[in-house]
Order: structure tokens, then sequence, then C-alpha cells
């Protein structure tokens, strides 16, 4: 369980997210493939606050969970995200009768 | 140290096929529960870190709110029988997130990390599992801190402090950002009064 095992699991789960968001025509599937690329930063961000920033910050020890905080402050945006997505997702259903993403084409020239 | 090697691999085991079913499983429903396992692997990621409080926001905010936000919207939208269709750029998207994957690979393995000794980093972990609990001087003196600037010192670095002292002005946008956007989601999905229908 080294720090490298960790960046590389979360590494994983962000190229799986971008994968799903890049090729998938669901805007749910791409919202959802947008959640794992967020998971992926955090327990990059985590991880790095538990094994590189104490070396970093050997002289100021109370501000080590510097990683943590900046972790919270993307689970809030998180949640702002998903909220806003849904609702514009529910505006794009209601006007198209569809939540693909190949026939959300009313905004091309 | 070796039960937390196995822990780790089941979590890793966990999070990537939950991963991959997310992004491959053609039923949209199946791909959302198995979002919520990732989601719970991820939370187990964060108590082997031992950021236990971000663990439990984890399964408040994710589990609890947002899985349950999309499987709502997964059942309101019915496009479910269509599925998890791929679109056109299924090839560029394997070959740039493949490129991207060993660009971040070969980043974290070929760094010098730097690490503290295992003595100091001991020290730090009271610190850090601190996150929430506020540690009395009994707790800091059984746990061998003894000196009296160092036991100041622990007490200072609580999330919570961090949270209201060093990033005060974050916080307070986040939480304006959150309001705003959640005022945004509600005109977004209001009914259009011209048309009388929701």
């Amino acid at each position: 369980m080294s720090f490298e095992a960790f960046l590389i699991v979360a590494a994983i789960l962000f190229c799986i997210g971008l994968y799903g968001s890049l090729s998938r025509r669901n805007v749910l599937a791409v919202l959802m493939s947008i959640e794992l690329m967020f998971n992926a930063v955090n327990v990059t961000l985590v991880a790095m606050a538990k094994y590189l920033a104490p070396a970093a910050l050997q002289d100021d020890i109370s501000t080590v969970l510097t990683g943590q905080v900046f972790a919270i402050f993307i689970i809030t945006v998180a949640a702002a995200e998903i909220a806003l997505g849904l609702g514009i997702v529910f505006a794009m259903y209601r006007t198209n009768e569809s939540v693909d993403l190949s026939d959300a084409t009313s905004m091309q020239h | 140290m070796l039960f937390q090697d196995i822990v780790f691999w089941l979590l890793s085991v966990m999070a990537v096929g939950g991963a991959l079913g997310v992004v491959l499983v053609p039923d949209l429903f199946r791909a959302a529960l198995l979002l919520i396992v990732v989601f719970i692997a991820v939370a187990g990621f964060f108590i082997l870190l031992s950021a236990e409080f971000l663990a439990v926001v984890q399964v408040l905010i994710y589990v609890g709110a947002i899985a349950i936000l999309i499987i709502f919207a997964i059942m309101l939208t019915r496009d479910v029988q269509r599925g998890n269709l791929p679109n056109r750029l299924q090839i560029p998207a394997v070959v740039f997130s493949a490129l991207l994957f060993s660009a971040l690979v070969a980043v974290a393995v070929d760094t010098r990390w730097k690490f503290l000794p295992d003595v100091e980093q001991e020290r730090v972990e009271l610190v850090q599992t601190s996150a929430v609990t506020t540690l009395t001087d009994e707790v800091l003196i059984k746990e061998g801190v003894t000196a009296a600037d160092e036991q100041a010192e622990v007490q200072e670095a609580g999330l919570a402090d961090l949270l209201i002292s060093d990033y005060v002005l974050p916080f307070e946008a986040v939480s304006v950002l959150l309001l705003a956007a959640l005022i945004g989601a509600l005109v977004l999905v209001r009914p259009d009064p011209r048309r009388g229908r929701g």
C-alpha cells in the first residue's frame, strides 16, 4: 500500500471516467463518468496530504491537512455540479424528449 | 501492514471493476448502482489514508445524495431502454485515455517523492486523525505527545480549524456557489408558465 499504488489506482479511475465522458451518448452516463473523475482527484489529494505534505511542511505542521480541505471543496463543487447538471438534463429532456447527446444539435449553426 | 495491503487491493478491485462497469454496462440503472460501489470503495481509500471525516462525508454526500439524484434522473427520463450507447468517438477516446494513463503512471513512478521518516509520520497521523475531535491533554499524553509546544501544535491542526482560519474565504465562496447552483437548478426545472405543463 504505497503512495504510488494510490496514485496509480486514482489514475485508472480518472482515465476510465475520461473515456466514459468522451465516448458515451447518454447525458446521465457522461455525468456519472465526471463523478468518477472527481473521485479520482480526491483520492490523489488525500494521498498527497498523508504522504507528501508532512515532508514538505516540516516546520508548519498545522497546515498538513490542506489536501483534505481541498477535497472537501471538491466534494461541495461536485454536489453543485450534479444539481445544475441534472437541472440541465431535465430542461433538455423537456425540449428534446431525449437525453441523447447526439440529438442535442439545436445550438449548431 | 499486511491487513492494510489486503484491504487496499480489495478496494482497488472494487473501485476499478465498478468504474469499468459504470462506463461499459449497457443498462444505465445498473451502471448507477455500480457507481455507488465505486463511491464506497473510495470512502474505504479515505479511511486507509487516515481521513475518516472525509470518508463519512463521502458516504453522506456521494452515496446518500448524488447517487440517489442520478438514479432518480435515470428513472424520470425514459431513455433507459435505449441503454448506454457509445458515440462515434469511441476509438479516439480509448487512445486519448490510454495516452493520458501512461503519462500519469510514468510521472507517478518516475518522480522521486520525498517522504518523512516513519517515526515522524506517526506523529503526523495523530494530527490527521484528530480532524473532527478535539484532542484533550490526557489523550495527547497517552499518545506520547508530552512537550507543551507539541501539544499546542497538534491541537491547532484540526480540519475544522483550518477551514475557518486559513481557508475561510474559499469556504464562504463555496457556500455561495452551492446556493447559486441550487437556485439555478430550481429555475431550470421550473415548469414553463406559458406552456402550462411541467
